[in-house]
């Protein structure tokens, strides 16, 4: 019964000779599609930097020693107290040593595993930064900075100097930033440090390093793993921590516990480590889409205009078709295919125009302190936005002709006729 | 001869708080290859029962039959389908889609009923055009040809899927009267060669006498 080919063909010219309405209804849309792919773009771009800002300096799962009282005491080793409930004051943390026990071992472990990508030991250490009688306290961390370089991304916050530099020069130390300011020290130059214990040795700068956090540029540094545990005078087993990055970092709070229990250790993971940081994004990523839906119900608004405008120009069109024999549903899909063909081809332009914009703002120079690597504003080209922006851009074409349409399907054709 | 239209005792008001009896036990026939005319004053319901009749007015008590077959209560599309296959529309003020032209006009009724191919339907029309005499308008727009011609081109469009009944609100109304003249001869022409039912209403009364049957209707009610 239904005669589609008839249908589009009488939607077809309407849309042609009403060419005007039709590019202004089509320009709605395109320009709610473009914002809403330029805004989300953009936004999930920052978003993810942010995220990156934090999350590539942060392991999956962390491996430590933790300092903490014995869970079982000593008096439950007591037959003659089992019955009763032991009430001990000023419990003391167990003594313990802060290195991971068999730590090369578990290493060896871990890169057999298929779901870790990767594993890298480092050693904490407690330092001063010596200047003439100025002492500045902070971290020294040993590291493998071949393997730390490919799972935490650290050559991105090596300012100057390189991951080389540091892997070549046996008493080398990459600076924070913050530190190297305070001390007015460049690449090149030697700084004392000093261990808590009071040992003190001197390294050669060989490169700045800056997270973008200027607590962390403040204190932290690094240096190869050898190096600071000479320093630390202890042997080359001896390694405080463990950062693990896995391949699906969704399994990162399932395999902290197995780790935890396997290898005798204290495991966090990431979603310890930072869950307030997934707020702060989600809240971000609520208000840009927030803001897109509301352009677009904007550009519904106007879709919707033009089409009531349409329908009350092609009242007597509308009459006739029904006086020949299309019925109410063949009328209101003629409408509904209008209304189809505006939001595709203003979908479709939307789209293009929104990643020109993108590329536009991708090529803007952005260049903050914070973030050594990035030269211009992020932009993310995830394609699921644009799979989202014309899905959109079709709902609320079709819902904005829907209430129009409605009514050309409802309007009595004798009362127009008539009226006449 | 069979019957082709054949009405039931069809009453019907107009409005809900205060009702007007617009149509008092309307029962009429109309059979196969005749030529009815309706007539009465303004306001004594004649279009109401052309459009009753038309099935495009379903608002209305008694029974409507078309070929025998009750019409009365059948759905919106069924109605639809059975004006474009059964039906055949002329209207006062011609009602052609302005956007499109003369020959697309003349198909669509029979695109949308989808029982020939494009290049049938298209032969057909240029040959109503044609018998009509206005063959080399064909793919001229509507907006943009003369009254008469015009009220040519809805007759061909009425044609076009071989109704059994020609329905006309004062077709001829809006014409001079060579142009009105010229209608009412294709008219009868058709209701002479094919057999076509046709009815109409009309102000005319030389008209009206020269059709087969004139039904007069004064306040709701025929009168003859």
């Amino acid at each position: 019964m239904r005669s589609w080919k008839v249908i589009l063909e009488i939607a077809r010219t309407h849309l042609f000779t009403k060419l005007k309405s039709t590019v202004t209804a089509s320009i709605g849309v395109t320009f709610g599609i473009a914002a809403y792919i330029t805004l989300v773009s953009f936004m999930t771009g920052l978003n993810s930097m942010l995220d990156d800002l934090i999350l590539n300096q942060v392991p999956h799962i962390h491996l430590y020693n933790e300092i903490e009282p014995s869970e079982k005491q000593p008096i439950s080793l007591y037959k003659e107290f089992e019955d009763a409930v032991p009430i001990i004051h000023s419990i003391k943390p167990r003594q313990n040593q802060r290195k991971i026990h068999n730590a090369i071992p578990i290493l060896n472990d871990l890169e057999k595993n298929e779901k870790v990508k990767g594993a890298s030991p480092q050693l904490q250490a407690q330092i001063f930064y010596l200047s003439g009688s100025i002492e500045l306290g902070g971290n020294l961390t040993g590291i493998d900075i071949m393997k730390e370089s490919k799972l935490s991304n650290i050559q991105d916050y090596i300012i100057e100097g390189s991951i080389l530099d540091l892997k070549n020069t046996q008493n080398g130390i990459l600076l924070g930033s913050g530190v190297a300011k305070k001390m007015s020290l460049s690449v090149g130059r030697k700084i004392m440090v000093s261990t808590a214990r009071g040992n003190r040795i001197q390294l050669k700068v060989v490169g700045i390093y800056q997270s973008g956090i200027a607590e962390v540029d403040n204190i932290q540094s690094f240096a190869n793993l050898k190096t600071v545990q000479r320093i630390l005078g202890e042997a080359e087993n001896y390694i405080t921590d463990i950062n693990i990055k896995l391949n699906d970092i969704s399994q990162a709070p399932a395999l902290a516990k197995v780790m935890e229990r396997k290898y005798n250790v204290s495991a966090r993971d990431i979603n310890e480590i930072n869950a307030q940081f997934e707020t702060g994004s989600n809240i971000r990523n609520l208000i840009t889409y927030a803001v897109s839906i509301t352009l677009l119900i904007v550009a519904g608004f106007g879709i919707y205009n033009i089409q009531n405008m349409l329908i009350y120009e092609k009242m007597n069109d509308i009459a006739i078709l029904k006086a020949i024999g299309f019925s109410g549903a063949d009328v209101q899909l003629i409408f509904l295919s209008q209304a189809a063909f505006i939001g595709f081809s203003g979908g479709i332009l939307g789209l293009i125009l929104g990643l020109g914009l993108t590329n536009f703002i991708d090529n803007v120079p952005f260049e903050t302190e914070a973030l050594p690597t990035i030269t211009t504003y992020p932009v993310n080209y995830n394609p699921v936005n644009y799979i989202i922006g014309f899905f959109f851009a079709l709902l609320c074409t079709f819902i904005a002709a829907y209430f129009p349409s409605r009514k050309a399907k409802n309007i009595d054709p004798v009362l127009i006729i008539r009226g006449n | 001869m069979s019957i082709i239209l054949e009405t039931k005792q069809i009453n019907k008001y107009f409005g809900k708080t205060k009702p007007f009896h617009v149509l008092k036990d309307i029962s009429l026939g109309i059979k196969q290859g005749e030529f009815a005319s309706i007539m009465g004053k303004s306001g004594s319901g004649k279009s109401t029962l052309l459009y009753i009749l038309s099935t495009m007015d379903t608002d209305y008590s008694g029974e409507l039959y078309l070929q025998n077959e009750l019409i009365t209560g059948k759905s919106q599309p069924e109605l639809s389908h059975i004006r474009n296959k059964k039906i055949g529309f002329i209207f006062q003020f011609h009602y052609l889609l302005p956007e499109f032209s003369v020959l697309e006009n003349v198909m669509l009724p029979a695109k949308k009923l989808g029982l020939k191919t494009l290049a049938e339907i298209r032969e057909e029309a240029m040959d109503l055009l044609k018998n009509l005499n206005i063959g080399h308008l064909d793919s001229k727009k509507a907006s943009k040809i003369s009254g008469g011609e015009k009220q040519r081109v809805a007759v061909a469009r009425a044609l076009i899927n071989e109704p059994v009944l020609l329905i006309g609100d004062e077709p001829t109304g809006n014409l001079d009267s060579s142009n009105s003249e010229n209608l009412f001869q294709i008219l009868k022409k058709l209701k002479e060669k094919k057999g076509l039912s046709l009815l109409m209403v009309t102000h005319d009364e030389d008209l009206a006498k020269r059709t087969d049957r004139t039904i007069y209707l004064e306040d709701g009610r025929i009168v003859n």
